[in-house]
């Protein structure tokens, strides 16, 4: 038997490889429950807004969006991977909001060989040793944020800095990032993951008496963590910095004015001025009655990459090496200008300043102030020998 | 209550299963229903893992709400090992079983020094630091969990393809029960059953009834532990989520659901519950109340488990 | 030096005091009805997401307050009375299923109501900056907490150690049979203990609301700590349950505090940066085994 099957594959395989596919479809495990759940729907609402622009179409194929739940759990997620790779046989995946799950169902797509387009998640294993050609990131390394945000601290002259982060993997990779460019004294504080209550943390920081002080905390985490912070009286001498994640609409709609005036880095800005993205930010207002996040553009520029892919093969998505290329020369324009894809298949692209303050209509939100880095890579591009 | 004996008839079902279960691999290729395969060797996986719960609860009468301890840790020495670039089963898997077994000797050891309760809470506790202490091991990627990257061998034969996995761990679950079976009726599973129904009793007639004990909580460990470093082979990770204490709660319903004290009531509760997931998951997103109610239908009009509609546990 | 650690006592007197309105309820069930129930945590998740519900509602967070305790304690008497009644004569594991079935369908429940994401509870206006204690500023809500957690275990006090009910519920937790024997109602007692405790878990989930999260599953690692607490306390007893919160709510805001610190100074900073979390989380349940181990029933049995 086995060799008929052999033989039958072979011929599917040739017979994909002349005619163009009927359809496209995407596989989307994202977090869409519990505390990261703000993130996982922002980043599918933006990808369902482009497809939705593109007449339910992905270069010029209808498409089929697959969206599953992974509950911030690899094990469901893995799960829910193996059910859309080997049972509904999608042809692209993305929408993983976190690297934990991401590195537990990477493993799986590439043997699949199915292309994985992560509009969020950008492990450092995944930039370095272990780039695939199957992974594209159209978002940023996981470093990047933190570097922009340590390189201003740096340049801005503050010299004794606390850190807050999660005691996990994304938590010290936020601290080795931000280390990168900051020289300055530091005092590094670790929480437990998913920790709601930071009073202890905020004694601590209170006694250390620092000018700045850096935190990453993802989702629900950083929502109680900034309204305990000014509660608390400590925003009166400490300037607050974040990565963008940690500053954006969902954490700025739960918490409101008290975050007024913290900075934060990120590669997108809802005021950047170009027409795509101010398309963009108006639809997807009028759409979901809210302003999108920095999730909501990856998740869409995620389905705008796949569109252009798929229409330069033709609708050909048997041809692996043909998409590949046609991914790494990234046609379409993204909402935050223009970027290229580095050999490991992350951005290289520039990483501004924003501050949280009102807007003209009295929103609280973020204004872009400036550009920190331009054209700026990751760390572990060296270590990539992409094939 | 009386001893568990086996009917003639429950035999020859499980014969008949198995041979069904040999076939299946091949049926779901010809169907191209591949997935399933994962699915199924999935399902088996939990049903070891509930007979091994199953075996300290219903034989040994021993609440434990800890038993995703010895699971997850069976899953990390896997793990640990073939990260290390020790990939033959025939060593990892005794040597994960030997692991959770004496890690559970050694809680049990604490443990069974309380009653009731007490005992229910303090396995917990266990269990919880043992999460705890995986979080935060940044050396066994914390949080992030162990990935396996390539699977066992097994003498040599690789299981990376997912119809030989399957195959082994239908053979192991096979042989657990056959061991069960043959523990349940011999003279160990006599004792602990005689502990479970009147300790006072077997104390007073001089068994060392905290060894006895001891000695069932570590196999059910051990066995736990073997299912765990599947798993970790099958999903390719270890996470300390598969330590949570929810992941015990669950072990604990499938066994409930099956039969507490029925030899196969670990193997039907997992069936039952996995099955019951995929196909209401598929209708219902919020498919947890359905089974929540079951549950508690369960609980209030079927006590015994779905097991004890077809076995005998005369009383 | 001595402001952090004033601080610090604060925050481990806050947490204590909101863990023992949680263990309150729960020892009490347990203690008299001899009844293990996984879902008080469901109660006191349940109870935020009504006093958030309610707050919204009324544009006043007292008010949402007030009505999500009275409608919790409303939910606890329709439970009491459809199904609790019919788990007490039953063994524990049958009590573990169907209340962990419980917790299911409360997280789901909720979820299919109000939606996957946290829902948003604010303090009140005047609450919501610091207020300066001894030269360092402390958040004035967190000082209303306090507060509100010393009135209510000093109530619960006087009730159970003074009042002629309280004379019942310690009697039916020494000894169920002998209270029973005395002509005492013990059926109605029950009723009455469960929905006292469904009210006190959502007046902790209220209180506790604007400063942590309305979410699904913020159930289910509180229930975990008030098991703590109540074991380390002695099931049944009132008073081990307050002493087990303040012990619990301690060490844990200390370790959280001390423990990186201290170990920075022994250990090389990579060992102490990773020990340091994983030692502080796991050390309330090291105290636990360890109680245990020395004293089996906890510190204050209720049964002697």
């Amino acid at each position: 038997m086995l060799p008929r099957l052999t033989a039958l594959a072979a011929a599917l395989m040739l017979a994909g490889s002349v005619h163009a596919a009927d359809k496209v479809k995407v596989g989307f495990v994202s977090t869409l429950s519990g505390p990261g759940a703000g993130l996982g729907v922002d980043i599918r609402d933006g990808f369902n807004l482009a497809v939705k622009q593109l007449n339910g179409k992905l270069g010029g194929l209808p498409a089929e969006v697959l969206i599953a739940d992974d509950q911030q759990n690899p094990d469901v997620a893995k799960q829910a991977t193996d059910k859309l790779l080997k049972k509904d046989k999608v042809d692209f995946m993305s929408g993983i909001v976190f690297s934990n799950i991401m590195l537990a169902v990477g493993p799986a797509v590439f043997q699949n060989q199915t292309f994985y387009i992560s509009a969020n998640a950008g492990p450092s294993q995944y930039a370095g040793e272990q780039c695939n050609p199957f992974f594209f990131n159209v978002a940023w390394q996981n470093d990047n944020l933190h570097e922009a945000v340590g390189k201003y601290v740096q340049d801005k002259g503050f010299k004794n800095v606390v850190i807050v982060t999660p005691n996990y993997p994304g938590g010290k990779d936020a601290v080795s990032g931000f280390k990168r460019y900051y020289k300055g004294k530091t005092e590094e504080i670790y929480t437990k993951l998913g920790q709601l209550d930071y009073a202890a943390e905020l004694a601590q920081i209170r006694a250390a008496k620092p000018d700045a002080l850096f935190f990453f905390l993802p989702g629900g985490m950083g929502i109680n963590f900034v309204k305990q912070f000014v509660a608390a009286g400590l925003s009166r001498d400490t300037q607050l910095f974040a990565p963008g994640f940690s500053a954006d609409e969902d954490v700025i709609k739960a918490v409101g004015a008290p975050m007024m005036g913290m900075f934060n880095s990120s590669h997108w800005a809802h005021d950047m001025d170009n027409a795509e993205n101010k398309r963009f930010v108006a639809e997807f207002e009028k759409e979901y009655g809210r302003l999108p996040s920095l999730y909501a553009s990856q998740g869409y520029d995620a389905a705008l990459m796949m569109d252009a892919a798929v229409r330069d093969v033709k609708g050909n998505l048997a041809d692996k090496k043909a998409l590949q290329k046609a991914l790494e020369a990234k046609r379409f324009k993204s909402v935050r200008g223009d970027f290229k894809f580095n050999a490991n298949h992350y951005p290289v692209q520039n990483y501004y300043l924003r501050v949280i303050g009102k807007d003209g209509q009295g929103r609280v939100t973020n204004k872009t102030m400036g550009t920190i880095f331009t054209n700026h890579a990751d760390a572990y591009a060296a270590q990539c020998k992409m094939k | 209550m009386a001893f568990y004996r086996p009917a003639r008839w429950q035999q020859t079902a499980a014969l008949v299963v198995l041979a069904a279960l040999l076939a299946l691999p091949s049926l779901l290729d010809v169907l191209d229903q591949s997935y399933y395969i994962g699915f199924a060797t999935r399902v088996l996986i939990f049903a070891l893992a509930a007979s091994s719960l199953n075996l300290v609860l219903g034989f040994g009468g021993m609440v434990s709400l800890g038993h995703a301890a010895f699971f997850g840790v069976g899953a990390y020495v896997a793990a640990i090992c073939q990260q290390a670039g020790l990939g033959e089963g025939l060593l990892v898997l005794p040597l994960a079983m030997a692991v959770a077994g004496l890690f559970a000797l050694a809680v049990g050891a604490v443990s069974l020094r309380t009653r009731g309760v007490y005992f229910i809470m303090i396995t917990l506790a266990f269990a919880q630091m043992t999460y705890y202490l995986f979080v935060s091991a940044s050396l066994w990627g914390g949080e992030d969990g162990l990935p396996v990257y390539e699977r066992l061998r097994l003498g040599g034969i690789s299981l990376a393809g997912d119809a030989a996995l399957f195959f082994v761990v239908l053979g192991a679950l096979t042989v657990t029960m056959l061991l069960f079976s043959r523990l349940a009726q011999a003279r160990f599973g006599r004792t602990i059953q005689a502990i479970r129904e009147n300790e006072t009793r077997m104390e007073a007639l001089g068994y060392p009834v905290l060894r006895y004990r001891l000695a069932c909580f570590a196999i059910g460990g051990a066995v736990a532990g073997l299912a765990g470093a599947l798993l970790a082979n099958l999903s390719g990770l270890a996470s300390p989520n598969l330590l949570q204490w929810t992941q015990s709660g669950t072990l604990l319903v499938m066994v409930i659901i099956g039969g507490v004290g029925y030899l196969w009531g670990g193997v039907v509760g997992a069936v039952v519950l996995l099955l019951l997931e995929e196909i209401l998951l598929a209708w219902f997103a919020h498919w947890h109340i359905v089974l929540g109610l079951l549950l508690l239908a369960v609980v209030l009009f079927a006590p015994k488990g779905v097991a004890a509609l077809f076995g005998r546990r005369d009383d | 030096m001595t402001q952090l650690f004033l601080e610090q006592a604060l925050n481990g007197l806050q947490f204590g005091l909101m863990l023992f309105l949680l263990a309150a309820g729960l020892t009490l069930v347990f203690g008299i009805m001899d009844c293990i129930n996984l879902a008080h945590g469901s109660l006191y998740m349940v109870g935020a997401y009504f006093v958030a519900a309610a707050a919204q509602a009324a544009d006043s967070f007292w008010l949402g307050l007030g009505a999500g305790v009275a409608g919790t304690a409303l939910l606890g008497l329709l439970l009491e009375l459809s199904l609790f009644r019919q788990l007490y004569r039953r063994d524990h594991l049958a009590q573990v299923l169907a209340t962990f079935a419980l917790i299911l369908i409360a997280n789901e429940s909720v979820r299919l109501i109000w939606g996957p994401a946290p829902l948003l509870l604010n303090p009140p206006e005047s609450l919501a900056g610091p207020v300066e204690i001894a030269g360092f500023f402390y958040p004035a809500y967190r000082l209303v907490i306090i507060a509100c957690g010393l009135v209510v275990a000093g109530l619960l006090y006087l009730l159970v150690a003074k009042s002629r009910i309280g004379m019942w519920v310690r009697a039916g937790a020494a000894n169920r049979e002998m209270t029973e024997a005395l002509g005492i109602n013990v059926r109605a007692l029950f009723t009455a203990v469960f929905v006292f405790g469904a009210g006190l878990c959502a007046l902790a989930g209220g209180l506790l609301g604007p400063l942590l999260a309305v979410q699904v599953g913020m159930g289910e690692s509180v229930l975990i700590l008030a098991f703590v607490v109540i074991i380390i306390g002695g099931i049944g007893s009132i008073r081990g349950a307050l002493v087990g919160a303040l012990i619990v709510g301690t060490v844990d805001t200390l370790g959280r505090a001390l423990l990186p610190t201290l170990l920075r100074a022994t250990l090389p900073a990579d060992a102490a940066a990773t020990l340091g979390p994983a030692l502080a989380s796991i050390l309330i349940y090291l105290l636990m085994a360890g109680i245990l181990f020395f004293k089996p029933q906890g510190l204050f049995p209720a049964r002697a």
